[in-house]
């Protein structure tokens, strides 16, 4: 693991505990999917949680983020409350988005989360536009954009990383290689997999990190998004991951060896970052017992809250179809 | 008075295209989160050369050209307007908004809805419709009845020289996606504005000549040759009620369905194609809610079902056209 110097042991609980958040949440919502509470498309996050993770911890609350329908790290690494997030996936008045959007898109304004991009690569030109308004307003502030390496297939790279560069946007690209396109694996879809070398084609800075290990990841992400604030440029984070399980709910997984998700598995960012810091003192038994004291604490609680929340009445049906007025 | 706020209080002779670009300018001065991009607006001066002089005056930064990336800059201007601009964008034509539509319709028309009403998307995409200048199949569809099929989308129409000059800022002040679709035969159109009129309303249709025996529905480039014929029917002694709908979403029902039940009779033009158009739409409210309030079923006088043509003689062939319309009308006047 690279650059641990410079983390302190406060730094590394929370990163390890955000993660723990991330994962443990996510495993409740499996059950409560079997129970057949949360339904729809759910994208889980299981071995992806480094990346979010290690992205939005160094962000400053003016900073803003994109990000995809497998957002639950997202949202949760950037401070949602657990409780409006689980209604929210409960399609609850109560939840984020008063059971509008789902697992697939969540939104916080006051978070500056602009959502849960269900449409790959759909996300990067909303990215420019939000990156080119703070400029333009005079806000000293970042955009992160994530996606995968699907999108990059997508029209939209090209035409954002353009534009980005092009009119110099203070824009994050954050990459979550997770190697699969649904099933379509990235040797099979990209003529060039390697996908931080894209960046050179349009005059931007990028650089490829261990996705599976979040101090890398933190590491990096300070370093870009320093880069991207200073100099008022767009970079290209690439963070190689993997995610452990199926890509939604319903997924045979054909396209790959039980093998190579064992391989995989071995290099878990939670059970990778435990071991280190544990070896090196920095993290003892007793802080991870107390973690995960807190978050099933955390977890009980929201679905107490998502359980006692109410039903948007359907006469509500239409509300927020059209606005009234622009929220100031 | 003297002779300067005479002068000033005068009708004022310009064209659509003059009123397009006095109400951009007149937006982007007003408010310092309003700029405009797109396509060749800057340097260029627009393709039907609306924003001709504005970047040199406003600058670049609020007169922005764009690289060919409908997508992107559709979608910047998408993520501009939810983190608190105001911009226009503008796209060359309806067909290469075509290019762009992920980011109007799955972006644009949902984020409000979904996102619980958290986030407005206050912004305005103007671009050019509509056949005549033989520009062929991939530059003439008329597909804002498309558009107006979007829940969260508003769709602006303007076919008079008032509209072009104010519709704008009203689609800025609103806080909602608005398409504005501008005919490209109308931007050569002079007529007089009115100084004393200061903006228009964004709701309503708007009876646009008044009569007693047949209502002629019309929108954008449809309207004056909509006008021309009631002036026919006129000569004849059919008294044609004109209506132009303005506002293609929402609907101004009300003016249609009042204007339908006293003339009892309705022909409903429409450059868009037959099928599944915009005029499809307007005949079932008016037979959903006026059915027995009329003397003749609904005409339609639609674009023919083809790719636009284009030779001259063909693609005219392929639009409506004031003697269509007028005979349409007179079919349901004297019945066989």
């Amino acid at each position: 693991m690279t650059d641990k110097v410079h983390l302190d042991r406060a730094h590394l609980l929370r990163l390890l505990a955000q993660m723990m958040r991330v994962r443990r949440y996510e495993e409740k919502c499996v059950e409560l999917y079997e129970a057949e509470k949360i339904r729809g498309f759910m994208h889980l996050y299981d071995g992806e949680e480094a990346v979010s993770v290690g992205v939005i911890e160094p962000l400053a609350p003016e900073d803003a983020i994109v990000a995809t329908y497998r957002e639950h790290g997202q949202a949760l690494a950037r401070g949602i409350g657990m409780n409006a997030l689980m209604a929210e996936l409960y399609g609850k008045k109560e939840g984020c988005c008063r059971g509008r959007g789902g697992s697939m898109h969540i939104f916080d304004r006051a978070l500056r989360l602009y959502g849960g991009n269900a449409i790959v690569g759909g996300g990067l030109p909303l990215a420019v536009g939000i990156a080119l308004a703070d400029k333009e307003l005079g806000r000293k502030s970042a955009t992160v954009c994530f996606f995968g390496d699907g999108a990059v297939d997508e029209g939209t790279f090209h035409e954002s990383m353009n534009l980005a560069a092009l009119w110099r946007l203070p824009v994050l690209f954050v990459c979550e290689n997770n190697k699969y396109a649904m099933g379509m694996a990235i040797e099979r879809a990209e003529s060039e997999p390697h996908i931080a070398r894209k960046a050179a084609a349009y005059g931007m800075a990028s650089e490829t990190v261990d996705g599976m290990d979040v101090v890398a990841v933190a590491v990096a992400a300070r370093r870009a998004l320093a880069n991207v604030k200073d100099k008022s440029v767009p970079f290209l984070l690439e963070c190689e991951t993997y995610r452990f399980r199926a890509h939604s709910m319903f997924d045979a997984q054909l396209y790959r060896t039980r093998e190579e998700i064992a391989a995989w598995r071995k290099r878990d960012p939670i059970q990778q970052l435990r071991s280190w810091a544990g070896q090196n003192g920095l993290i003892h038994d007793s802080d991870t017992e107390r973690i995960e004291t807190d978050i099933e604490a955390e977890i009980d609680a929201a679905v107490a809250f998502a359980e006692a929340g109410t039903l948007e009445p359907v006469e509500e049906l239409e509300l927020f179809v059209y606005m009234e007025q622009t929220p100031a | 008075m003297n002779a300067e706020a005479r002068a000033a209080a005068a009708p004022q002779r310009v064209t659509y295209r003059e009123a397009c670009k006095q109400a951009i300018r007149a937006a982007i001065l007003a408010d310092k989160r309003v700029f405009l991009m797109g396509e060749d607006v800057a340097r260029y001066g627009g393709c039907y050369a609306v924003t001709k002089g504005l970047a040199a005056e406003l600058g670049e930064d609020r007169i922005r050209d764009t690289p060919l990336s409908e997508a992107a800059y559709v979608g910047a201007g998408i993520g501009a307007a939810m983190s608190g601009m105001r911009p226009i964008v503008e796209i060359m034509t309806v067909n290469f908004a075509l290019l762009a539509l992920d980011q109007i319709i799955n972006n644009a028309a949902t984020i409000p809805h979904m996102s619980g009403g958290q986030i407005a998307i206050p912004l305005v995409i103007r671009m050019a419709t509509g056949a005549g200048r033989q520009l062929a199949a991939q530059h003439s569809h008329s597909l804002e009845g498309w558009f107006a099929h979007i829940p969260g989308l508003k769709i602006l129409a303007p076919a008079t020289i008032e509209d072009a000059r104010h519709m704008l800022q009203a689609a800025l002040d609103d806080p909602n996606p608005v398409l504005i679709f501008e005919h490209v035969m109308l931007y050569n159109e002079e007529g007089s504005l009115d100084p004393t009129v200061t903006g228009v309303d964004i709701k309503s249709a708007k009876i646009r000549r008044p009569g007693r025996d047949v209502t002629l529905v019309a929108y954008g480039g449809g309207l004056g040759k909509t006008l021309a014929a009631a002036e026919t029917l006129h000569a004849e002694g059919i008294e044609a009620e004109v209506i132009d709908l303005r506002v293609l979403r929402p609907l101004d029902e009300a003016t249609v369905l009042g204007s339908a039940t006293r003339t009892r009779r309705v022909v409903i033009v429409d450059e868009g194609w037959r099928s599944g158009s915009l005029s499809a739409e307007v005949a079932a409210r008016i037979g959903e809610a006026a059915f027995f309030d009329l003397d003749a079923p609904i005409r339609r006088v639609c674009g023919r079902e083809v790719p636009t043509p284009y030779a001259a003689h063909l693609e005219q062939a392929s639009l409506p056209q004031s003697t269509s319309i007028a005979a349409a009308a007179r079919e349901l006047i004297k019945p066989r």
